[in-house]
């Protein structure tokens, strides 16, 4: 993939997750790390906690035209596994696409792990260790952000970790960028 | 200059406070919703010193743009769909007040069925009413033409309000970066509104009196001829602002890669940014097709469009229908043409209720207008009827 090149990802999650958050900073980290084209928005719906919701972004070294929906993303992250069973989450996934999912399992544990690029991270475990929690539930978008940048080489650690630092800022931004840091550090990548 | 990557709504929220009004009085209604949000927050943190108003209608938000424009100051507003259609009566009286209020407005379905999505239906049932209307392609776009907006409306040889449109959620809940630039840089472009009358209690004097036929007659002409002159100011304003901020979006139309061109796209909005993916396909295809993307509705740019049917034949797409008839923009495009141009126009009605319209459907709006495949005006890929 050159560094000019489109590249689409769909974030799937439940309400409450912060998958369009994850989506927002993702994009302002490509654009710190010189893609110049950024595009982030969430499904256009109704949007309720715990239901399933999806985010999309777009990176380019271009400026972006397309305004329509993603329907054949390069990379789908999956914020929760449970997901899996009412959404197809591969659908439309390029044929050498890459899924990043937040599990405890292996990406040999997927039965589609023959088919795509697949890369795992316990995004739940390292929320619930900084004790990331919002109403009692495990925030796991700053952990799957620190994970991306092992999976696209255009996007650097650095700048994730810059993003969730203007974004909380204090100590809640100090453990948000811990969390991205061990996730980068434990992500597992089957290619 | 800062670059901010934002929604589309909280970039609108940052030039209209940029732009400095004195009054801006807001209703909320999805998806404008975070916009006038946007605003109270630049009211919250200090950034906006002008009056914020929390009206109970929209009726009432444009009614207070009114009167506060009528005394004298700058006055901003955003709304959508039901919103809009709510102030009607009032958007005539602003326009026929000859009143620089500027607005975003957040194109929006029409119920019922209840639908939050984006089409033009809410803002082209109002191109009646004398406001100048832009549809915009891109959150950079929305912050250029928010500021110009002020410039073009407070002209003394405007005077008329302006109404910015664009996409629900595509753009107004889009993050897309866009260059800001210094407040110093924006005062020096757009300086302190100086109007030409005003309601003052040191100096009574009446408007909107009783008139007479002949009298309001003038009063009409007036405006046309207002509108006129704002059709050639849009194109300088943008010319000027590229020489002060090297940011270009095109004057009453944005052209791309229209030399050349056999057949031309027309398309307003969200629409006429994707369709530049489709033309570069259809263009590496050996197909010589461009885009006209129509960014001022009104004053609708005649003369552009027939320069353009002089040229090559068109194709025109619209979110938009007007029962009975087809759609606005078909309508217009042909209008311009009648006895001047013998370019063939095909008119398809696409994305009504928001439904998506991506460039691979564009690519096959144009091939099918390429091959004569069409009837003369065709709803594209309606399901089921």
């Amino acid at each position: 993939m050159s560094s000019k090149d489109l590249v689409e990802i769909v974030f799937h999650g439940r309400g409450g997750q912060g998958s369009v958050t994850a989506a927002n900073l993702f994009v302002a980290a490509a654009l710190k790390d010189g893609n110049i084209g950024v595009q982030a928005f969430p499904f256009f719906g109704a949007e309720r906690r715990g239901a399933p919701v999806r985010a999309f972004a777009r990176i380019s070294g271009e400026e972006i035209h397309l305004r329509s929906e993603i329907y054949t993303p390069d990379i789908v992250i999956v914020l929760d596994e449970s997901i899996m069973e009412i959404v197809d989450v591969l659908k439309g996934l390029k044929k050498d696409g890459i899924i990043l999912i937040n599990t405890t399992k292996k990406s040999e544990d997927f039965d589609f792990s023959k088919k795509y690029n697949v890369a795992t991270i316990d995004a739940t475990g390292i929320a619930l260790k900084h004790d990331i929690l919002v109403g009692g539930i495990p925030v796991v978008n700053t952990p799957i952000l620190g994970a991306i940048p092992k999976i696209l080489d255009r996007v650097t650690l650095k700048s994730i970790q810059n993003v969730i630092k203007n974004k909380w800022k204090g100590e809640g931004g100090e453990t948000n960028v811990k969390a991205a840091q061990d996730a980068y550090d434990e992500v597992e990548v089957n290619f | 200059m800062t670059i901010m990557i934002d929604t589309g709504n909280y970039i609108a929220a940052k030039a209209a406070v940029m732009a400095r009004p004195a009054v801006v009085p807001a209703y909320p209604i999805t998806p404008q919703t975070t916009l006038v949000e946007g605003i109270a927050n630049y009211v919250k943190s200090g950034e906006f010193k002008g009056e914020y108003i929390c009206v109970e209608s929209e009726h009432s938000a444009m009614c207070a743009c009114i009167g506060a424009s009528a005394a004298g100051v700058r006055t901003f507003t955003g709304t959508s769909s039901h919103g809009l259609l709510l102030m009607h009566e009032m958007l005539h009286w602003a326009a026929l007040a000859r009143l620089p209020v500027v607005m975003c407005n957040i194109n929006r379905v029409i119920g019922p069925g209840w639908n939050i999505w984006p089409d033009e239906n809410d803002s082209i049932s109002q191109r009646d009413t004398g406001w100048i209307q832009f549809y915009c392609s891109s959150n950079q776009e929305i912050f250029d033409t928010v500021i110009q907006a002020f410039k073009l409306a407070e002209n003394e040889k405007v005077l008329l309000p302006v109404m910015i449109n664009y996409n629900a959620f595509i753009l107004s809940h889009t993050s897309m970066p866009a260059e800001i630039p210094e407040q110093k840089e924006i005062d020096d472009y757009l300086q302190k509104y100086k109007p030409k009358w005003k309601l003052d209690v040191n100096n009574p004097i009446t408007f909107g009196n009783i008139i007479l036929p002949a009298a309001y007659e003038k009063i009409r002409k007036d405006m046309q001829n207002s509108s006129e002159n704002a059709k050639k100011l849009i194109p300088e304003i943008a010319k000027e602002w590229k020489e002060k901020f090297g940011r270009y979006h095109g004057g009453l139309i944005e052209k791309y890669r229209c030399d050349g061109a056999e057949y031309i796209l027309l398309a307003m909005g969200a629409i006429g940014a994707e369709s530049k993916v489709a033309i570069d396909n259809l263009r590496k295809n050996g197909l010589k097709v461009g885009l006209a993307r129509v960014r001022a509705f009104r004053p609708f740019p005649k003369e552009e469009i027939l320069k353009l049917g002089k040229q090559a034949d068109l194709i025109v797409i619209d979110r938009n229908i007007s029962v009975g008839s087809e759609g606005a923009l078909f309508s217009e495009v042909k209008a311009a043409l009648y006895g001047k141009s013998d370019a063939k126009v095909y008119g398809f009605i696409a994305g009504l209720g928001g439904k998506d319209v991506p460039y691979t459907d564009i690519e096959i709006i144009c091939k099918k207008s390429i091959n004569g495949r069409v009837k003369e005006c065709e709803w594209y890929n309606l399901e089921g009827v």
